[in-house]
């Protein structure tokens, strides 16, 4: 079997065995799959309501998944995409509260704002791996809980009107949301946010397939000492693709504090987009298509998830157990590859 | 407000949040020296903390004040029965650590409220009537002043912590076990060539990690929390992470930087009820243990290195 049909399998095999696994858990605590599965795809595609919040809640996702994606291809695994997805999102929030600007300005303003917070977050993790390397999983995972409390404590005594929990609303002039984009779903609260991920699928795609730069980071995260002595600068690399990774990650927060919510509130603890992230890329298998494709599946089954319990009585969060194991599949692919290669080698006999 | 006023409500307060932080970095230390990254340190002490909660509501009238210690043993087989999913993929299956770590913790915290709404019907359960009580120690607290400070309003669970930590120090670095335990997270190969099993030695050091992660989390339920939902554990896991490398993967350091992280955390908490203390703004606690927990990484506070060949996986005949 050809290793790109083997790559394009080994992803849906795993989907499939965490459906599967999914409806014998509902089937041993006594609940009809049947019936769950139909209010997931009613509470997705039932209207064009839940269509419309289908890619609102997907489109942050894709973002994750790119910056999770970026950092991996490099050979950095990088956890804290729900710190700088935080830190994103409160930046642009805070300039999208703080001026008056017209809109031409200030919504690029407050774009970039995520995008640079986001970077900054994640330079920390780059610079000490090139620097002093130091593995990036503990020092991005830590930074995840310096980020939650710190941006906390900024909502909390910088930002919320009269000691509430949350910020002001944006002006209209930073928002990303549409009234036409409102008014063909049904007035869910789909935003242009979708745009801006798209377009930076195509950049992820063009930066690391078609230019010199891409090849090097992508040399870099092959074998660090070939790209070495082959005359690249490992540790510059390193700290790019971070500050790019962490840029997709802010970016995704201004999805959430520009277009969906337009105020950031006070969080008891994650929002769980970064960690949806990892598992957005690694069924994405890290390319920029794959990222697209499988967070828009995310997307499908959190929203239609929300469904499950109005229609079928099903508790959502069987959901959140697929997809753990669609993770844990995909991680334990070795074991897929190994019976893929065993059943085409006898089909050949 | 004296001294003296301010360590006694300090002192066991800071053991109290520390007690489940010490098992579960302990358990972190079995993991990581047997080569195993275990990010899923905090899934443990999820299902940990679940299954106590449930157990203690289920039989609290059968055991009447024995429940709660039952229920820590039940959660110590659950902890360490969840962690094979951990041990298969990342041994067997050849995944990455961190990945399978991650699906560990997602996994967890989804199939725990799965189960909570499918037993409960409600998003939470019920508060457990019999929990970790505070104690006295007998004899002890009659000591002049060390007595007042450590022996009275305390849990026996914060001193079972640290005898284990204690324990575990002994089992790491004093026993064959500890040394061939050590060796496959230092060089599997070398280890393999001395006859030493490194897949086994693996296997227990993950459950092993399952076990005093399950217990971590049961203690956090049933002295902090008294029930179990969605927020019961946040982050406890991760600081645990944190303990183990700012206590350099060594036992009686990971009980000396739990025991400070449990302080950050009570002082984060009753902070603003004591002189000097309450000026901090508590940001500053909250984030402390993973500042210097990065800190203790770069080199800034004494190079902390992980064992060698951690993270890595040993296929036997390649090199």
């Amino acid at each position: 079997m050809s290793k790109r049909l083997t790559g394009i399998l080994t992803p849906i095999i795993a989907v499939l065995l965490g459906i599967i696994v999914g409806t014998i858990i509902m089937l041993a605590s006594g609940y009809n799959p049947v019936d769950a599965y139909t209010a997931l795809w009613n509470g997705a595609f039932g209207e064009t309501y839940y269509i419309g919040e289908v890619i609102r809640q997907f489109t942050p996702y894709i973002l994750a998944g790119l910056a999770v994606a970026f950092a991996f291809r490099v050979g950095l695994f990088n956890i804290g995409v729900e710190g700088q997805f935080i830190v994103g999102w409160l930046a642009s929030v805070w300039v999208g509260v703080s001026f008056d600007l017209p809109r031409v300005i200030h919504l690029p303003l407050a774009i970039l704002a995520a995008m640079v917070a986001g970077a900054l977050w994640a330079f920390i993790p780059g610079f000490l791996k090139a620097r002093f390397r130091v593995h990036e999983v503990i020092v991005t995972i830590m930074m995840n809980y310096v980020a939650l409390h710190t941006t906390n404590y900024i909502i909390r005594n910088v930002l919320a009107a009269k000691s509430g929990d949350k910020t002001e609303q944006i002006h209209e002039s930073a928002s990303l949301r549409s009234e036409f984009l409102q008014s063909i779903t049904d007035y869910s609260r789909l935003h242009w946010g979708i745009v801006i991920a798209i377009v930076c699928c195509i950049i992820m795609w063009f930066l690391l397939e078609r230019t010199t730069r891409g090849f090097e980071l992508r040399a870099v995260g092959f074998n660090q000492h070939a790209a070495h002595y082959a005359g690249m600068s490992v540790n510059k690399n390193i700290i790019l693709s971070m500050l790019i990774s962490g840029a997709f990650a802010g970016l995704a927060g201004a999805m959430e504090g520009l277009g969906t919510f337009g105020y950031a509130a006070v969080k008891g603890g994650f929002t769980g987009v970064g960690f949806e992230g990892i598992a957005v890329a690694l069924l994405g298998a890290n390319t920029s298509l794959g990222v697209f494709f499988s967070a828009i599946l995310f997307g499908i089954l959190e929203v239609g998830a929300l469904n499950m319990p109005l229609e079928a009585g099903v508790p959502n969060e069987l959901v959140s157990i697929i997809i753990a194991l669609i993770v844990f599949f995909v991680a334990s692919s070795y074991i897929i590859r190994i019976f893929l290669d065993r059943f085409s080698k006898k089909e050949v006999k | 407000m004296s001294l003296m006023d301010i360590l006694m409500i300090v002192v066991p307060s800071t053991l109290l949040w520390a007690a489940p932080l010490v098992f579960t970095a302990l358990g972190g230390i079995f993991s990581e020296r047997s080569g195993v990254v275990n990010i899923g340190l905090e899934g443990l002490m999820v299902i940990g903390a679940f299954s106590s909660i449930v157990f203690n509501l289920t039989f609290v009238d059968t055991f009447g004040s024995a429940t709660p210690w039952i229920a820590l043993i039940v959660a110590m087989a659950a902890g360490a029965v969840f962690s094979l999913f951990h041990a298969v993929a990342s041994i067997t299956f050849r995944a990455d650590h961190t990945v399978s770590g991650v699906a560990i913790n997602l996994l967890a915290t989804g199939l725990t409220l799965f189960l909570v709404k499918l037993i409960y019907d409600k998003g939470e359960t019920g508060i457990i009537s019999q929990g970790f009580r505070k104690i006295d120690i007998p004899i002890l607290k009659d000591i002049p002043v060390i007595g007042k400070i450590f022996f009275q309003n305390t849990y026996w669970t914060s001193f079972l912590a640290i005898i284990v930590a204690i324990i575990v120090w002994y089992i790491v670095f004093k026993t064959p076990f500890g040394l061939r335990l050590r060796s496959v997270g230092e060089h599997p190969m070398a280890a393999d060539t001395m006859g030493i099993n490194v897949t086994k030695m693996r296997y227990l050091g993950v459950i092993l990690s399952g076990a005093l992660g399950g217990i971590g989390g049961a203690v956090y339920a049933q002295s902090i929390t008294s029930n179990f939902s969605h927020s019961t554990i946040s982050g406890q896991g991760f600081m645990a992470l944190a303990a183990m490398i700012f206590g350099k993967w060594h036992p009686l350091g990971a009980l000396g930087a739990a025991l400070f992280f449990g302080f950050a955390q009570s002082i984060s908490i009753i902070g603003s009820s004591l002189p000097f203390l309450k000026e901090i703004p508590n940001v500053y606690l909250l984030i402390a243990p993973y500042v210097l927990t990065i800190l203790a990484l770069t080199g800034f506070i004494g190079r902390a290195d992980a064992p060698k060949a951690v993270g890595t996986h040993y296929i036997k005949g390649s090199r």
